[in-house]
């Protein structure tokens, strides 16, 4: 901090003397007496490194520093994890029946069995491939579309009163609900559950981009267009990266509800999928097979927003140092 | 359009220009009846108290507003819109947070059509210039105050426009920055020679930057009076002290105590005051009763 502040004032005062020569890159007419471009360039040479941070420390520093500031939190996310599979360990070891019954619940040693056993067949694989398919064309569906419809509703007011009302209207209706309709309106089964898992995906991923759309800061829209930007390009290079942020916490929390709408439909009118796994081994009363599924559904879950989060954390370098936002 | 000579080119005029703005069915005037001229070439700032509807003005001539009465013209032709033939430099900070410095400067460009490498080494030249080129893979969140305001300078400047439009661009700096960019500015425009139109509170950066000021009213804002500046150029820091300088700066601030005070007699005037004291003290004289 206090280095940066003390470059930037360094710069500031070196920068009048280079201002004092002529600063257009392009042919202006140059009166007779004042400096020109080039040789202003060569008048002033100063390497750019001049303002660069100071050389970093020696790594084994950085790497103390690093473990000051990271290990506390790796160790307590371990103990975390650890004390939950052994609460589960204990629970089902003892059969606790304490108004709530451990008694059929499997042990994790059980589990881990069941892992080794369904890693020999293609059967349990296949589930994963259809379930990862479904989540990924509903999905992908619902964020074309929400985007798409989301920058026009927030940035035009026709559009907003000529969508919103009906979007509004099916807004509070749950993706779950939409299962029996979606049977019937769809000719094929696989298509049906994907369109369930879109209808979950969407309106969060509509919603945040409508608002981050509205949260553009005007002076930005001005900027653009008095730099000669036509609404196209207005769209393209200020709205959507300056609503990104908000488009990425939709994405976000439309592929969480995306699992959840995908693992009810499955197990209600699935034939394949992890959903139906997990069902189908509750009704076969292989219950190690259900915790199986509980806990694919979630590393899937987990693995899905991970990369999301990486995605956005691609897209949008510049955040690293925005000063917006609580958390670092 | 770029190739056309510089000279002759960027007068702004402004004709018996009123702004109303329309508010819940009522409607005020922020600029009433305003002529103003900024020649080619020249440096004109326009002060006034706030609220007057300075950047009112500048708005309608960076094309943002209509105006309700009136014409605005540049080089004769009446203003349509915000266009790349006027940089805007705003008050508050403008870049665009997700385009590193470069490419916050080659963004004006870009809208032209100019080609990739062309674009970049523009962008370059300036930047260097501009003593940021060091910066330029960093990310508006990563400068200082003064340096994005440098940026959005030298942004507004890429697209080689023939005015520009200044309102308040060193508002938000400290003291001592802003004394560094008045500087950076003057030898900027000395070397150009761009119609400029400068928006402040500051009466001595007006008399410092200009070669004319025009002094506004409170709202609704006309023009109160105009006051060339016969200062020599280049100016320069020393000048700041001289008899001359002085003067301009001492009957400016008269001129803007006069409107400043204007602008809070409607609301503080002395009688509200003194209804204010009285109904406080029958109040009192009530409890005590
Ligand atoms: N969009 C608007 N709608 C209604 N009234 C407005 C609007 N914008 C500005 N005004 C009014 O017009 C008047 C002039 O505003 P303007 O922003 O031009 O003042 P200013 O001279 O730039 O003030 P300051 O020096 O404080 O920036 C103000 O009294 C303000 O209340
Ligand atoms: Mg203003």
């Amino acid at each position: 901090m206090q280095a940066s502040n003390l470059r930037v004032v360094d710069e500031d005062r070196e920068a009048t003397g280079l201002f004092v020569a002529a600063p257009a890159g392009r042919e202006h007419p140059q009166p007779t007496g004042l400096a020109r471009t080039e040789d202003v360039l060569r008048a002033a040479p100063r390497p750019p490194s001049a303002a660069l941070p100071p050389p970093p420390s020696p790594p084994y520093f950085r790497l103390l520093a690093w473990a000051r500031q990271h290990l506390p939190g790796y160790v307590l996310a371990a103990c975390s994890l650890i004390g939950l599979v052994l609460a589960w360990h204990l629970a089902t070891k003892y059969k606790l029946d304490f108004y709530i019954r451990f008694t059929n619940i499997p042990t994790p040693g059980e589990v881990m069995d069941k892992v080794a056993q369904v890693s020999q067949s293609k059967r349990f694989g296949t589930h994963v491939v259809l379930s990862l398919r479904r989540i990924f064309l509903g999905f992908a569906l619902a964020g074309v579309l929400g985007i798409g419809l989301g920058l026009l509703i927030g940035r035009y007011k026709l559009m907003r009163s000529l969508f919103f009302p009906a979007l509004e209207a099916l807004r509070p209706i749950p993706a779950i609900a939409w299962v029996p309709i979606s049977i019937m309106l769809w000719p094929d089964n696989e298509v049906s559950i994907v369109f369930i898992t879109f209808i979950g995906a969407f309106f969060p991923i509509l919603l945040n981009t409508v608002s981050g759309v509205q949260a553009v800061d005007g002076v930005l829209l001005r900027a653009g267009r008095c730099l000669g930007a036509k609404e196209s390009a207005l769209m393209w290079h200020v709205i959507l990266p300056g609503a990104a942020p908000q488009i990425f916490t939709g994405l976000a929390v439309g592929m969480g509800v995306a699992w959840v709408s995908l693992i009810a439909a499955e197990m209600i009118s699935g034939q394949f999928g992890i959903g139906y796994y997990t069902w189908e081994a509750y009704s076969l009363i292989t219950y190690s097979e259900i915790v199986l599924g509980m806990i694919t559904i979630g590393l899937l879950g987990l693995l899905c927003s991970g990369l999301i989060r990486l995605v956005g954390k691609a897209a949008m370098p510049w955040l690293a140092f925005s000063t917006q936002g609580g958390e670092r | 359009m770029s190739d056309a000579p510089k000279a002759g080119r960027g007068h702004i005029a402004i004709r018996d220009l009123t702004v109303r703005y329309t508010q819940h069915g009522s409607s005020i005037d922020a600029v009433s009846n305003v002529s103003l001229d900024v020649q080619p070439g020249e440096f004109v700032s326009i002060i006034g108290p706030s609220g007057c509807g300075k950047s009112t003005l500048l708005n309608i001539v960076a094309g943002f507003l209509k105006p309700s009465d009136g014409k605005v013209l540049l080089d004769g032709a009446p203003i349509k819109g915000p266009g790349a033939d006027r940089g805007v430099v705003f008050q508050q900070y403008s870049l665009f947070p997700w385009m590193s410095v470069r490419k916050n400067v080659e963004f004006g460009l870009k809208m032209q059509g100019v080609s990739a490498n062309a674009r970049t080494s523009a962008a370059r030249t300036l930047l260097g210039l501009a003593g940021l080129l060091a910066f330029e893979n960093h990310y508006p969140d990563q400068l200082s105050g003064g340096m994005k305001q440098r940026v959005g300078i030298v942004r507004a400047l890429a697209t080689s426009p023939q005015v520009m439009l200044m309102d308040e661009p060193f508002g938000a700096l400290d003291s001592q920055t802003r004394v560094v960019m008045q500087e950076i500015l003057t030898n900027m425009w000395q070397q150009l020679r761009l119609s400029v139109m400068f928006i402040t509170h500051d009466i001595e950066e007006a008399v410092f930057l200009s070669d004319r000021v025009y002094v506004m009213t409170a709202r609704p804002g006309r023009i109160k009076a105009e006051i060339p500046i016969p200062l020599p150029r280049p100016r320069t820091p020393d000048m700041t002290s001289s008899p001359t300088f002085l003067a301009l700066v001492r009957q400016l601030k008269s001129l803007i105590r006069e409107e400043s005070l204007a602008a809070m007699g409607g609301e503080l005037g002395a009688r509200g005051l003194e209804g204010f004291d009285r109904s406080l003290a029958g109040e009192g004289m009530q409890a005590v009763l």
